[in-house]
């Protein structure tokens, strides 16, 4: 009965949502992963990229200049974490932690004078025709451009690891920084790019919640998205287009529970929305029991600090 | 052209010298921030680092409150400590001290309105219980399935924050005000109160609780056989198993202290300083606790001083939101900034800088 | 008379501490096959690094065909021709063979034609090789193809070879050295890095030799006895390890027919191993790396449990009990990895002396350590094995490979087991420690131990082993005496190369 009220187009079409904005971290972190890094600040940059995407977007009034805003914020962060990682040698968990707490602060304090504005509204792209299909318009074709870039970025990060030379060269360098720095490749520089690269799109995840999904600024704001960011990029066992199916997967998880929430189901609201972590943390453990296979797939040289002997 | 260099041994100087240095490059940086929010500078330090135990005005105030703000954390940290010597990152003390708050304050509402001297040490307990219980989630996904501890722990605190919610305004709910969420006021109730010891002192059951482990925890780290194979595991794995350690009961040891640890520092909280099961209960002790626990070198002694130093930054942040109007989120960026100083800075205990010519890194 | 291919004039590298290069020049001709001899720590890696453009130079010059030649990284090397195969660290497990080679190549074709001449210049140099493989599951042969293919792709004009033989079996190191000489005969020089004599006496027309860091000779090891290349490099005569004769007692160790999974994704699984060891005798096992000696001694020392029956120490089931348990029953090991895995790199070795020591040397009680009793063991390991070292407090990364290697074989020995296990016990370090190490081996089944060898050094088995088995992709011969023994026996024992026989034939 509750369920037969929800329908299913309008739930295909919050599920993307709901998904974009882990999908668009978990996609960055990926990268970072697969160059060899853990950086465990996604949290922080994503709450980074959320304020500073809002403060940029109503100075502007250009959700756009918003986004691009919040991709650097996220980076000038994911920047910090590549000097203190790749530079000063320090311990990886802890500095992505570090990333994690500061940024929560630092951002609640930026944030202060925007809590209750209300930012300038991204429109939905257009696709003509597209939209008016019935059902699959509701569901697939009448969303925001960030929702496609979301999917276009996964697609481009599949190809490039999987076609390009410089896709081959990151994965060397996370399979076996050694052997890479043997064969002459600069480890440091490709591990700093790919941090950055996860910067961004954690910030660009960040300010789709502040910005699209939400939209508002509130102090800590992502409630953990960074952390299931995280797993998702566990979950998909290290593969771009698992972590495109992970994070609509979640994503269905989130909205379902939200239309529970709203059909005034007789859970109390706080068990529902402790949901969407424990079916995280349940893949989390249907992945890693799968012995080896998952864990074949793990970079090499995942968390291990490199320094050139010579 | 600069280039580190792998020292031969840690520096002993600078792993002594660098939580100092990263405290006053804080300070440094802090006031930065402070003058950017169009602060003194100077003022908004003395007032966070100096007036909460030296003013005439406030240290009648704040100097036992500093006791009661750095119990939790260096309970906390002692327990986080051993887990990060070991390679065990249990990142989600916050929910196994949310959890141990909740098992203690259960175990008080449950005999209310009995008196009864063992009612407090049932909830301590409880509380430990609690904490451990919660912790040991972690640790038989990570044992039996391999599953990573960092994401579980953390991910937990969510869950724990939602039941203290589902529990603040459901079953723990004060039925004699029910118009108002949380729970009735354990400092009301003779025989859960966590009371002050010693008057004006801020000294509570949770002060004792946190010198005992500091003590239990340093003497198991240097002279017991479990403190040498946790730092064997933290090390070299590998080494660890060759030498009969067992990692999966090293995990389960090291998450089971840690919360049981938490757990206590929760319901001490609850049952005293807190005072009651509230939404808004959890202030983030079990994260700040992380950077204790690095700040202290994870030593158990040195995170004593950690800890009060962290307690410090509270109790001054309290007072320069209220004196000077400065955000209560700056001390988040404080303590944030203060583990990343540490951690930039630790390079040079085990990195040489070197000038050399033209060699390539 | 050739022509010089590469002149190297004066160079000298240091580090902190040491003088790894010093004024070292000699030549290179074209086509010819040069021999880079000296022992571990002699400065062959330094030297060849800077000619491959992973090291800089602080003095001295190079020339390649009479140009200056100063590579600046290892790209520029392989513009200039100049290919190397290393040892180890350059190969990506989880990567395929096609896309491994092409990381290794400055303008790699698509990766579709790359697979095919993979495939045509593998097959011509009789080294076949599948493009699509994922280099994880190769042996370790099929790995040194994987870099000598990326090399021969490459055209190169000088190939540096790094200890390229060390793992592979006598029948490989056959058609490796065939492979060699066709491309030295179409004018390819080779720069061959080794310290095994017999080999560069057999391969190379000459041969510089390097102790310490300084160039001793450059000579024709052809004219040369081993000997006397031996004595060049070393510095000083060596005596062979003393060998009493001495009767066997009762089996002490016995294992049967057990199959046991590798625990790492990449490893090799036990099969069907079956041996008896009785006291007083060494038992040699060779093979060449990665054919299953990880896991053999992981599930010797208890760090890989197996059903309990199938392995007995003196006749009781051991074979599910961890390691403190058999140490005190008196097994002991010593694993192959020195650093990390014998001992903690950042533990003193007072503290890398309580690892193993705990129990059979009672360091504790009732879990509470003793510190001065911990010390005072690892002082009587540093003075037994001669660990030169300024003392316990020392951290274990901080010794020297041979130092350090003594110290943990000391270790396990000083333990007075009945059965010890060591792996790989002299791999990497100088021949003086090598000697003592394995002297004290033979010492101590003098006095009724059994000794269980896995080494990939056939000679150091010859040595010291009474009985001989090899590994084999997991599973182990059966055990044969080692008296009379030829080295090609020992080369079907080893096994492995059979489909290398035929594809070089086909490609003559």
């Amino acid at each position: 009965m509750i369920l037969g009220s929800i329908n299913p187009a309008v739930l295909m079409a919050a599920l993307m949502v709901a998904a974009t904005p882990i999908l668009l971290a978990a996609i960055g972190e990926l990268v970072v992963e697969k160059a060899g890094v853990l950086n465990l600040g996604v949290e922080g940059m994503m709450i980074m990229g959320a304020c500073i995407g809002f403060i940029v977007a109503v100075n502007t009034g250009s959700p756009i200049i918003g986004f691009a805003g919040a991709a650097l914020g996220g980076m000038a962060l994911a920047l910090l974490f590549a000097l203190l990682t790749q530079a000063l040698m320090t311990n990886q968990v802890a500095s992505g932690l570090a990333l994690t707490l500061f940024g929560l602060g630092l951002t609640a304090l930026l944030g202060q004078q925007y809590v209750g504005i209300t930012p300038p509204r991204t429109p939905r792209l257009d696709l003509g025709p597209l939209a008016e299909i019935p059902f699959l318009g509701r569901a697939f074709f009448r969303h925001d451009i960030v929702v496609y870039l979301s999917i276009v970025l996964v697609g481009a990060v599949w190809w490039f690891l999987k076609y390009s030379r410089a896709g081959m060269i990151l994965r060397a360098v996370g399979e076996n920084h050694d052997a890479a720095h043997a064969l002459g490749y600069n480890v440091k520089r490709v591990r700093v790019l790919a941090i950055l690269f996860g910067g961004a799109c954690a910030g660009l995840g960040g300010a789709y919640l502040s910005l699209i999904r939400v939209p508002q600024w509130t102090e800590g704001m992502t409630v953990g998205a960074g952390w299931i960011a995280l797993a998702l990029v566990v979950f998909a066992s290290w593969r771009p287009w698992r972590a495109l199916a992970g994070a609509y997967l979640f994503g269905g998880v989130v909205v379902l529970q939200l239309n529970l929430q709203a059909a005034g189901v007789r859970i109390p609201v706080e068990y529902l929305s402790m949901s969407p972590y424990l079916i995280t943390i349940l893949v989390l453990v249907i992945i890693s029991s799968g012995k080896g296979r998952g864990s074949l797939n793990a970079p090499g040289s995942l968390n291990r600090p490199f320094h050139a002997s010579n | 052209m600069i280039r580190l260099e792998k020292r031969k041994e840690p520096s002993k100087f600078w792993r002594i010298a660098n939580p100092f240095l990263a405290v006053l490059l804080t300070m440094l940086a802090g006031g930065i921030m402070f003058a950017a929010l169009g602060k003194d500078p100077i003022a908004a330090i003395r007032l966070i680092f100096f007036d909460p135990i030296f003013s005439e005005t406030f240290a009648s105030y704040s100097r036992p409150q500093l006791l009661i703000k750095s119990a939790p954390l260096i309970l906390i940290a002692v327990g986080l400590a051993i887990g990060f010597r070991a390679g065990i990152w249990n990142i989600g003390a916050e929910g196994q001290y949310i959890i141990g708050a909740l098992f203690g304050a259960g175990v008080a509402l449950a005999f209310f309105p009995q008196p009864g001297w063992y009612i407090f040490p049932l909830m301590v307990i409880a509380g430990a219980f609690g904490g451990f219980l919660w912790a040991m989630i972690p640790a038989i996904l990570k044992t039996r399935f391999n599953t990573n501890e960092i994401l579980v722990s953390l991910l937990l605190v969510y869950v724990a924050e939602r039941i203290l919610a589902a529990m603040a305004l459901g079953l723990m709910r004060n039925p004699d005000q029910p118009g108002f969420p949380g729970s009735r006021d354990l400092r009301r109730y003779e025989a859960a109160h966590n009371a002050e010891l010693i008057a004006n002192t801020g000294i509570h059951w949770g002060v004792v609780a946190a010198l005992i482990a500091v003590i239990f925890a340093y003497v198991m780290m240097t002279r017991h056989l479990l403190g040498f194979h946790v730092q064997l595991a933290g090390q070299a794995p590998r080494a660890a198993r060759f030498g009969g350690v067992s990692p999966a009961r090293l995990v389960v040891i090291c998450l089971g202290i840690a919360g049981a640890l938490a757990g206590l520092a929760g319901m001490f909280e609850v049952s005293g300083p807190g005072g009651q099961v509230r939404i808004e209960f959890a202030s983030g002790y079990g994260f700040t606790a992380i950077i204790v626990a690095f700040l202290g070198r994870l030593n158990p002694l040195a995170i004593v001083f950690a800890g009060l130093l962290l307690g410090l930054t509270y109790i001054g942040g309290e007072l320069a939101q209220m004196m000077l109007q400065i955000p209560g989120a700056a001390i988040q960026v404080f303590q944030g900034m203060l583990l990343f100083f540490l951690l930039a800075l630790d390079f040079q205990t085990n990195y040489r800088i070197r000038l050399t010519r033209g060699a390539r890194a | 008379m050739r022509h010089t291919l590469l002149q190297l004039q004066g160079l000298s590298k240091s580090y902190p501490g040491v003088k790894a290069n010093d004024d070292i020049s000699f030549a290179i001709g074209e086509g010819q096959m040069h021999a880079l001899l000296g022992e571990n720590g002699a400065g062959k890696s330094t030297l060849v690094k800077m000619i491959y453009g992973l090291v800089r130079p602080d003095a001295g010059e190079m020339r390649l065909r009479g140009a200056p030649f100063a590579p600046s990284q290892p790209s520029e090397a392989r513009q200039n021709g100049v290919a190397m195969v290393f040892q180890h660290f350059s190969l990506f497990d989880a990567l395929d063979v096609a896309e491994n080679v092409a990381l290794g190549m400055e303008n790699p074709p698509p990766l579709r034609d790359l697979a095919a001449r993979i495939r045509d210049v593998s097959e011509e140099y009789g080294l076949p090789l599948d493009p699509s493989r994922l280099v994880g599951e190769l042996s370790a042969g099929e790995r040194q193809r994987v870099e000598i293919v990326r090399c021969l792709l490459q055209d190169p004009k000088l190939l540096i070879m790094d200890e390229p033989t060390s793992v592979l079996t006598p029948q490989e190191v056959e058609i490796l050295f065939r492979t060699l000489r066709k491309l030295s005969s179409e004018g390819t020089a080779i720069l061959y890095i080794s310290h095994k004599l017999e080999e560069i006496r057999a391969l190379c027309d000459e041969a510089t030799i390097l102790r310490g860091g300084k160039k001793v000779a450059t000579c024709d090891p052809r004219e040369k006895s081993a000997r006397e290349l031996a004595e060049l490099m070393v510095g000083q005569l060596l005596t062979p390890p003393e060998r009493p004769e001495r009767p066997f007692g009762e089996v002490v160790l016995e294992v049967e027919k057990l199959s046991l999974k590798s625990n790492n994704p990449f490893g090799t699984s036990l099969k069907d191993i079956s041996l008896q060891l009785r006291a007083g005798e060494v038992l040699g096992i060779a093979g060449v790396a990665g054919n299953g000696q990880d896991e053999l001694l992981l599930m010797l020392s208890g760090e890989l449990l197996a059903p309990a029956g199938q392995v007995r120490l003196k006749g009781a089931p051991i074979g599910d009990l961890e390691p403190n348990t058999r140490r005190a029953l008196g097994l002991v090991a010593a694993p192959e990895e020195r650093l990390g895995h014998a001992a903690a790199p950042d533990m003193n070795l007072t503290e890398n002396a309580l690892l193993s020591g705990s129990g059979r040397k009672r360091l504790e009680k009732g879990g509470f350590i003793d510190w001065g009793g911990a010390e005072r063991f690892a002082r009587e390991i540093i003075t037994r094995f001669d660990v030169r070292t300024p003392g316990p407090h020392v951290l274990a990364r901080a010794l020297s490979g041979g130092n350090l290697q003594k110290f943990v074989i000391g270790r396990e020995i000083e333990l007075d087991p009945d059965v010890i296990v060591v792996n790989q016990p002299t791999w990497g370090v100088d021949a003086a420690a090598a000697a003592t190490i394995r002297q004290a081996l033979l010492d101590l089944a003098g006095k009724g131990a059994a000794v269980l060898v896995i080494s990939q050094d056939l000679d150091e088995l010859l040595e010291v082993a009474d009985s001989f088995a090899a590994l084999n992709e997991g599973r182990l011969t059966p055990v044969r005496p080692a008296k009379g023994l030829t080295v090609e026996e020992i080369g079907l024992m080893m096994g492995g190369a059979g489909d290398m026989h035929v594809a070089h034939e086909a490609a003559e």
